[in-house]
């Protein structure tokens, strides 16, 4: 969805929040780099999940272990707190059921970390307002026909979600101007074009 | 590379026998079988390191003849022929490919049709029931004869694949991996059925003889019969439909008659007839028995799937084929699931196909891309994750 240097970006956020040696469930795997990235850098355990055969298949010839499947039934056998992190990247906004999704990587990982598009940023509602027209910039790239993004939130929306369901957050990071990685930024919800967030259950 | 380099070429079926009197092989049944003679073929070289030897396990009615010729013009190939080879996925350039008939068979392999040296006949039906483990455990002893200490990998599809499971359960220290196809932990019912209509269309048949055939012939038309049902088994209904239809053999009118009209009705027929030419009836009983008793929960972890599983030290790729109905997609989901609760090395992968449990043996991109790769990346003995 993205392209390659700006998943880059997002990745090497990811990577830098993860302690080593520490067990990674990636939802959402695709070609399984953020995993490869993190065996690599972090001497992680990673585990992939994708509903692709392609991404899997990219998986097996990086020497990643995934599991081929549906997000529901693949979540659902897993124990509670089995993984150190469950990673939600740039997958969030595809998901049918993303509320069930977000209830349930808090379950079974100690902590979750989740980025996606933030479509609150200055440049959708300009699109929105003074254009009417769905909006289109580098991390929402589609038109509105085509989209796979069909849950559109905003960081607030996803704060909000949190605070409702009994997730904490612990650590907020913001892409700003040409992608770069930060810790704080003021209102994050006009300028962040995309949002980074380490939860877990309260 | 054209198709002929890719080819392993002129392949040898081998002969090895253990269990030779007093000695004997001691059965899961508690039973005891020697001497044991076992057929193999290998293509490829062992490396120094004596690391690079992939096991292959073949399926109900395979044999040791996975890749290759027995001579120049021999019109077929091995069964998995399109699998292993120079460059292929099961590259003999870079691996030792070992393949043996199992136990139980009549391929080469000590079975109920080999000759009893208390009698002087063949067993028949005085051979021991055999079960996956005894067939493992036969493997076991041949690699060990030819010089190997750890597998890199064990790779087998349907019964293969069970007994690829059963490696990784029974000699964890043994394999670094295993590729599981289309196979399961145990059978599910409705496949332990099919299995039970096959024998009695055997058992049934008055030239059976209570497995005493052998100097009629040995032609058992039951066999065929069995292998009839299994062949609808191993395809899928819309792979039926693409393939066969309806359509008939001649055109025009019914014939009101019960010769074989629809093609399906004669693709069965000659793949019956086909195997009575290479197939043992009472190696179809016992082969089939075999699969019908396996059940790694049961043995393993007192009927506990992931307690089983939990002995598994292997890198584990799990392969099923969406159209699967004889050996379902969920059952290898279910292997998977249980191997990740447990935090191991396993990957699962679904190959959307047509046709059924049989697309193992068909030409599969996607099955090559997963081996060749997942082979390639086997290194140690697997970090859990």
């Amino acid at each position: 969805m993205l392209r390659e240097l700006d998943r880059r970006t997002i990745d090497t956020a990811i990577a830098a929040l993860i302690e080593p040696g520490a067990t990674v469930f990636d939802i959402g795997c695709g070609d399984g780099s953020l995993l490869a990235l993190l065996a690599a850098t972090k001497g992680a355990r990673t585990l992939g999940l994708d509903i692709k055969s392609e991404a899997i298949l990219q998986c097996l010839a990086k020497g990643i272990p995934a599991i081929h499947g549906d997000l529901d039934q693949a979540l659902a056998s897993c124990r509670d707190g089995m993984y150190d992190y469950v990673v939600l990247s740039q997958t969030l906004q595809v998901l049918k059921a993303p509320h069930t999704v977000l209830k349930e990587i808090v379950r079974i990982g100690k902590k979750a970390i989740v980025s996606f598009p933030n479509f609150g940023h200055s440049s959708v509602r300009w699109s929105f307002l003074w254009r009417g027209r769905m909006p289109k910039s580098k991390v929402l790239p589609f038109e509105w026909y085509d989209s796979p993004n069909i849950h559109h939130l905003t960081l607030r929306d996803f704060e909000y979600f949190c605070a409702v369901h009994g997730i904490e957050i612990i650590v907020r990071g913001f892409f700003g101007r040409r992608l770069a990685y930060r810790s704080r930024m003021a209102f994050p919800n006009l300028f962040a074009k995309e949002g980074l967030f380490v939860i877990r259950k309260k | 590379m054209d198709s002929s380099a890719r080819f392993v070429g002129i392949v040898e079926k081998k002969l090895f026998t253990f269990a030779d009197p007093p000695d004997s092989l001691e059965l899961e049944s508690g039973e005891k079988l020697g001497p044991v003679t076992v057929a193999y073929e290998t293509y490829g070289e062992l490396s120094a390191e004596r690391d690079n030897a992939v096991l292959i396990v073949h399926a109900l009615s395979g044999d040791s003849h996975v890749a290759g010729v027995y001579a120049p013009d021999d019109r077929k190939p091995g069964w998995w022929d399109l699998m292993i080879g120079p460059g292929k996925p099961i590259d003999t350039r870079k691996y030792f490919v070992v393949c043996s008939n199992i136990l139980g068979g009549c391929q080469g392999t000590t079975g109920p049709s080999s000759i009893n040296p208390a009698s002087g006949e063949p067993y028949a039906l005085d051979f021991p029931v055999v079960t996956i483990s005894d067939m493992v455990a036969v493997q076991k002893k041949l690699i060990e004869h030819l010089g190997i200490k750890r597998l890199l990998s064990v790779v087998g599809g349907s019964m293969g694949g069970m007994q690829a499971l059963e490696w990784i359960l029974r000699y964890p220290e043994v394999p670094r991996s295993a590729v599981v196809i289309a196979s399961c932990a145990a059978l599910t019912a409705q496949a332990i059925a099919f299995d039970a209509v096959g024998r009695s269309a055997i058992t049934a048949d008055p030239s059976f003889e209570n497995g005493r055939y052998y100097s009629g012939g040995g032609r058992i038309a039951g066999l065929a019969v069995a292998r009839m049902l299994g062949h609808i088994t191993y395809l899928s209904p819309a792979g039926m439909r693409e393939r066969f239809g309806r359509k008939r053999r001649a055109s025009g009118d019914y014939a009101y008659e019960f010769k074989d009209e629809f093609e399906i009705e004669s693709y069965l027929a000659h793949q019956g007839l086909r195997f009575l030419d290479r197939f043992d009836a009472n190696s179809y009983l016992y082969i089939t028995k075999a699969m019908d008793y396996f059940d790694a929960a049961g043995k393993y972890g007192e009927g506990s799937l992931e307690k089983a599983l939990a002995l598994i030290r292997a890198r584990t790729l799990f392969v099923s084929f969406s159209s699967d109905w004889l050996f379902p997609p969920a059952q290898s989901r279910e292997l998977a699931a249980a191997l990740q609760r447990l935090g191991r090395d396993v990957t699962y992968l679904n190959i959307e196909s047509s046709y059924g449990h049989d697309t193992f043996l068909l030409p599969c991109p996607e099955l090559a891309r997963a081996i060749g790769d997942f082979l390639a990346t086997v290194k140690g003995g697997g970090g859990p994750c």
